[in-house]
Formats: structure tokens, sequence, C-alpha cells
């Protein structure tokens, strides 16, 4: 009797599926994908059943942190310019181009004006380091209690700068209720009665 | 980094005569190829964030002094008053200081606050059984969204309706202002206001009995 002899399959296999699919999605997530910018504090929003997204373009984000200090964020390369350049001329701080600049491409910021220039001719690590620094210094945050109320005119230029903005409170969930209370009746000084609380998701009981 | 892997056996020109063109295979290891398409999948895949945040409206009255402030009668209004441990201290009615209110406190818990507000508006709206039995309708297709919102809004906008003000201290915090107001749409109270503490209703706290 002769022997059976198994037919040797090849050990390489056939990749190209493999491949198209892996770039398909690769591709996807490309183009999908929104890189989160990086912020100088983590929030931790409480969780609601509100629906409404916040709108992508057109928005000031006024954000709390766990410990109550205040950070302003809005978008615009350009009006983010012109607002920082009628801060500076209001509180008698100036900048130079450049520091106007890197303003200009920063996210959320929260320290006083004063600081402002210093922090802005950092680079990004120093500046990690500088708001502990201020923090060590009790400067960290964007004064808003009513003896100095920075962030009423950190609102209100940016308001002029663009009216179609609008307003998002993003808080820590352990923030304490007075400073939410002072955000929210600096923004109503500056007529913004209608905003928005940025929440977590959570399903309807 | 990538290079291809040419299989020429060796060889091919030590013979005279005729120029062979060498036959190379053609396959190619893609195995880098994959390696780097993987990694950057992997990269996007754990960078992209996919579930934008919500955002819950709020609207606040203009903060001037209006002359002649409306009016609201005492017995549908509910004051809630959030305090430290996530406690939340009620009454009925107006703070009178010859008659003044029971206070009591319950918490975040479903059986706690959110029972309170459905079974006292339940009490004073002899409408608000209309609201679960409209949900009904609408989850079950009878109904479209348009109708359902102007029928719920009659009814939670009832003149009977329970009126919720909102007073928070200084020892509550922020998850219990966007819980509370979360509770109202869950419990569809219409008219509900956040107001200011009065001094004499954080004495209302302390001298309630915490069992």
């Amino acid at each position: 009797m002769p022997k059976i002899k198994m037919p040797r399959s090849s050990p390489s296999l056939d990749m190209t599926p493999m491949v198209d699919l892996a770039f398909l999605l690769v591709t996807f997530f490309m183009l999908t994908t929104q890189f989160r910018a990086d912020e100088p504090v983590i929030v931790d929003t409480p969780s609601s059943i509100a629906l409404t997204k916040i709108p992508e373009a057109d928005l000031i984000t006024v954000i709390i942190d766990d410990k109550g200090k205040v950070f302003f964020n809005f978008d615009g390369k350009e009006r983010r310019a012109s607002v920082l350049q009628k801060m500076g001329t209001k509180y008698g701080v100036n900048f130079t181009p450049d520091q106007i600049y890197k303003f200009s491409i920063l996210t959320s910021f929260g320290m006083p004006i004063q600081e402002m220039p210093k922090f802005l001719s950092l680079t990004q690590t120093e500046q990690k380091n500088y708001y502990q620094e201020l923090e060590k210094a009790g400067r960290k945050g964007i004064p808003s209690d009513s003896l100095k109320n920075e962030l009423k005119d950190w609102v209100f230029n940016a308001r002029i700068s663009n009216p179609k903005y609008r307003v998002a409170i993003k808080g820590d969930g352990k923030a304490k209720y007075p400073v939410v209370k002072q955000v929210i009746s600096t923004l109503q000084d500056n007529k913004v009665n209608k905003f928005n609380f940025v929440t977590d998701m959570e399903a309807e009981p | 980094m990538a290079e291809l892997n040419t299989d020429d056996g060796g060889g091919g020109g030590k013979h005279g005569g005729k120029v062979k063109a060498k036959k190379s295979s053609t396959k190619i290891d893609m195995t880098p190829m994959v390696d780097l398409a993987f990694l950057l999948l992997t990269f996007f895949m754990l960078t992209t964030t996919f579930s934008k945040p919500q955002a819950m409206e709020i609207n606040m009255p203009v903060k001037e002094k209006v002359e002649d402030p409306p009016k609201i009668p005492g017995n549908q209004t509910l004051t809630l008053l959030l305090s430290d441990k996530n406690r939340i201290y009620y009454y009925m009615g107006a703070d009178d200081p010859n008659l003044p209110p029971t206070v009591e406190y319950t918490t975040f818990a479903n059986n706690g606050i959110r029972k309170l507000l459905i079974d006292k508006n339940k009490e004073i709206n002899k409408t608000y059984d209309k609201v679960e039995a409209l949900k009904k309708e609408f989850l079950d297709g009878k109904i479209d969204e348009k109708k359902y919102k102007v029928e719920k809004n009659k009814v939670v906008g009832d003149k009977k309706a329970l009126i919720v003000l909102i007073k928070a201290d200084e020892q509550s915090n922020y998850k219990n202002l966007v819980d509370i107001l979360d509770e109202m749409s869950i419990c569809n109270i219409g008219r509900y206001a956040i107001v200011d503490i009065t001094t004499s209703e954080t004495e209302m706290i302390k001298n309630v009995v915490v069992q």
C-alpha cells in the first residue's frame, strides 16, 4: 500500500485582506479624530440626562476646577489676539507680538493678567511648572470675586469681538457652590442670562 | 527600514552568453507595513474621543431689580435647601417668621428627592398623571414628538403645578446643583428657580435634628 502524503501547505498566508481592513480603519480614525487640546486642568464634570450638544464653534468656556479656581477659554485665533490686546490696554500690561501669537494658539488659561506676559514667554513644559508656582503663591485662576473681577472683562471683551459667542460652564463636581454662584453672577452682569452647564451623559431612569 | 527581499537565487551573471533578465519574485514582505498600519490604528483608536459632552441649558432671570416681583402662592411652593453631605433640606410653603415651617431632609437617592418631588406634584397638580400616560403614548409611537411636547408643557406649566425654589448654601457643591436641576427635568417640574439662600433658612438647616 502506498503511503498517503499530506499536502504541504505554504506557511505564508495571504495578508492582503487584513492589510486592506487595517488601512481602512486607519483612514477612518485619522479622518474622524479630533485631538483633545492640552488643558491645564482636569475637570470631572457631573452627569445629567440632558441631551443637548454643545456647539463646536463660537463658544466661551468657563472652567471651574475642584478647588474653585476659574479658567477661561474661547475659540478663534484672530479674535483671541485682539481680545488679549484689549485686556492689556485695560490693565496696563504690554505684550510683544510673539506673546500675542502664543496666546492665540493657547487653549484654556487661568491666571491674573499681570502674570500673563511672563507665562506666554515660556515654553510648554515651563508653562506647566509655572502653574504649579502660581498655585503655591495662591495666584492660580482668573480673579473673579467682587473685589477684582477680571473674568467679567474677559467675558465682556470676548463677546464684543464676537456677539455670537455662547457661554458654557464646565465645572468640577467637587467645586463649591459659592464659586459657581459668583461665576453665574458675573455672567449675568454681562447680560448673559442663557448659558450651558457641560455635563457627562447619563441614561434617563 | 523597509527593504524588499528580492529573491535572486545568486549567480545569474556568471555564465557567459545570453544575459537573462533577473526573475524576481512578485511577492514582497508586507510584515513591516502591516506593523506600521496597526501601530497607527492603535494610536488613533486610543486618542480619539467619540462621546462629545452633553450640555444642560440654564436660563437665569435678568439681574436688575424688578419693581414688583411676581407673587407666588405659598401652598404650592416647595423650597429645597442644598447643604453639605449631599443633604437636601426642604419645606412647603412660605418662610413665615410667625409660623415657621417644618423642615425635613432627604438625599439624592432615587427614593429620596425624586419620590418627594413626584408625590408632592401629584398631590397638588391633579393632571400630573397625564405626563406618564403621554410619555407611554409617545414611546409607543401613537403621538409624534411635537404633540408630545405641547401636551406635556400644558400639564407641566399648569397654574396649579408645583413650584420649586432651589437654594444652595455655602457647603453644597456644583454636583449637587447639577443633580437637582437634572431631577427637575426627570420629575417634569416646569417651574423652578435658583434663588439665593436667606439667613433664616441657614438657621433652619442648623436646627434640623439629624438622625
